[in-house]
């Protein structure tokens, strides 16, 4: 060994302070994410446009629609009915406190049945198919990008935007409405079991007095109003999927991106719709 | 000039897209690949500098280069995957650079492409990887494209392994079930992306002879892009060796051995 040998210095923590980083300014700053959002939205609307022109084409991959109304609706069931469940089995322990103290404890089937239709089981059932959903088509589209098998299909003259996306899009517009109305059912169930539990009431009475003031339109708005969440969470899950760059790393800020926007998407369009609603069919 | 085919096809009309097949995608007297100043750039980095190649019907043309010098990215534009910036790509007669969607799908029928991961669709069994371009391009009967399916998996060796997933496959049984898929629809065009890349010798050796043996069965123009000059030597008829974004010697060979060229004496080099 070399006595005359010296160890090279090496930055540490406390060292960062000498090392003079090119800090953006702030007006430098504001511009680049602004640039970067308005961007993406552009990419999402000319991916948007390529998925409605390729939707029109024949032929309709009806098989592969079919496989994934079975993966997304289907195995979504569980997760939605339980989510469902306990929303009704708290909503229905929490609100009677409220009730009883205001001595209107005969309103509790109807403000149950009510709260979940109208928001809770619409909502809830939106950001639970956005996590497991929006995730699943994110990372498995983005492992597909990264490993050339989206190139594959494309090479065999099958176009990707109707095999992969437009499938899964229309799965998420058709099957959320039905989870919802499963999740909606799951609640009412659980809050009528929590109610039971804690005073027994028929489950026959429970339901009559419940949906005593409801009409069918209670049903239908909010209920159809999760159709326009499918369309954001397979629009944003097959988006972020299908533009992954890179290699584990991208597929993994995929699937976590999906999620992200989607369920804020999810969240910022129940806001309007609600509006929309409580205007055009109240 | 453009053709009034071509016209048609620019313009949109769906019917003018299986005439295309019938006079571009299928077997002409012509060479089967024309490629005319390709150039390709990714930002500022020029990868493909004025490309000019041809491929003859039934021959094989071996692409050799260092890494990175835009192999992989001539086989994409070949293929459609990618636009070229400039330049001319005529499959069989028709230029594919400016063709609309349906119409590049019905050439691409007539291509097959081995992927240098094989990229088999990992939901899919060997048997549904295979059947995929049969199922969407073909009207056969289900038991019609099983036997296919068998047939050509029997080709290239694999027909004990129809139900297996691509994640219980080797790297070289991969690439074998992709060279399956690849000729499922019996392409007049065969490209080969890396071909032996990541496979030991022995299992290299064994790919280059059933690639040998698939070209002879099935008469196809072969593109080979490679980074493995024994490979190039057993499978191709001529080379094509790029440098710095240009075809910087072509031939057989024992006419590049002979060359004298310092990059290619370099690279032989390197490879024995």
């Amino acid at each position: 060994m070399n006595p005359n040998a010296r160890i090279p210095p090496r930055w540490t923590s406390l060292d960062a302070s000498r090392v003079a980083l090119p800090m953006p300014s702030t007006p430098a700053f504001v511009w680049s994410v602004t640039n970067g959002f308005l961007e993406w939205f552009g990419d999402l609307g000319l991916f948007a446009w390529q998925v409605m022109r390729a939707a029109v084409r024949r032929p309709f991959e009806g098989r592969e629609l079919i496989r994934q109304i079975d993966e997304i609706g289907s195995k979504s069931l569980p997760l939605v009915a339980l989510a469902g469940a306990a929303i009704g089995a708290v909503l229905s322990l929490e609100s009677r406190s409220s009730l009883v103290r205001f001595g209107a404890k005969s309103m509790l089937p109807a403000a149950l049945v009510y709260s979940i239709i109208h928001e809770t089981g619409p909502i809830v059932t939106g950001l639970v198919v956005s996590g497991r959903v929006g995730a699943g088509i994110g990372a498995e589209l983005g492992s597909m990008k990264v490993t050339e098998q989206i190139d594959a299909i494309e090479a065999s003259g099958v176009n990707p935007y109707k095999f992969l996306a437009f499938t899964r899009i229309v799965a998420c517009i058709l099957m959320l409405p039905l989870l919802t109305l499963a999740g909606d059912f799951c609640g009412v169930l659980f809050g009528w079991v929590a109610e039971t539990l804690v005073e027994p009431v028929s489950f026959l009475r429970f339901i009559n007095q419940g949906f005593a003031g409801a009409s069918f339109s209670d049903f239908l708005a909010p209920t159809l109003r999760t159709a326009f969440f499918g369309l954001i969470i397979g629009m944003i899950g097959c988006f972020q999927g299908m533009r992954t760059k890179g290699g584990t790393a991208g597929v993994g800020f995929s699937a976590t991106s999906s999620v992200v926007l989607s369920s804020l998407f999810v969240i910022l369009a129940d806001v309007i719709l609600v509006k929309f609603i409580l205007v055009f069919f109240s | 000039m453009m053709q009034p085919e071509q016209a048609s096809l620019l313009a949109g009309e769906e019917s003018a897209a299986p005439r295309a097949i019938e006079s571009a995608g299928g077997k002409s007297d012509g060479p089967a690949v024309i490629l005319r100043g390709l150039h390709k750039s990714f930002g500022s980095q020029i990868v493909l500098d004025g490309i000019d190649l041809t491929v003859e019907n039934g021959e094989t043309l071996a692409v050799l280069g260092r890494s990175g010098t835009g192999k992989s990215v001539l086989l994409k534009l070949i293929i459609g995957l990618q636009k070229p910036d400039s330049g001319s790509i005529c499959i069989h007669g028709q230029e594919i650079t400016i063709l609309h969607l349906d119409a590049l799908n019905e050439i691409r029928k007539k291509m097959g492409f081995l992927f240098q991961q094989a990229a088999l669709y990992d939901s899919l069994s060997v048997e549904q990887n295979v059947a995929f371009p049969l199922t969407r391009h073909t009207n056969m009967t289900e038991p019609e494209q099983r036997d296919r399916v068998r047939e050509l998996l029997a080709e290239v060796g694999m027909e004990g392994d129809l139900k297996k997933m691509p994640s219980d496959l080797s790297g070289g049984m991969q690439k074998r079930v992709g060279l399956a898929r690849a000729l499922a629809l019996d392409p007049g065009i065969l490209l080969l992306d890396e071909p032996t890349a990541g496979l030991d010798p022995i299992t290299s050796g064994e790919i280059d002879e059933l690639i040998l043996k698939l070209q002879e069965e099935h008469d196809m123009a072969s593109i080979v892009v490679t980074h493995d000059l024994q490979s190039a030597k057993t499978i191709a008829d001529r080379l094509a060796l790029l440098q710095q974004g240009k075809v910087q010697i072509e031939g057989s060979f024992e006419e590049l051995e002979k060359s004298g060229n310092a990059f290619v004496a370099e690279f032989m080099k390197r490879d024995s």
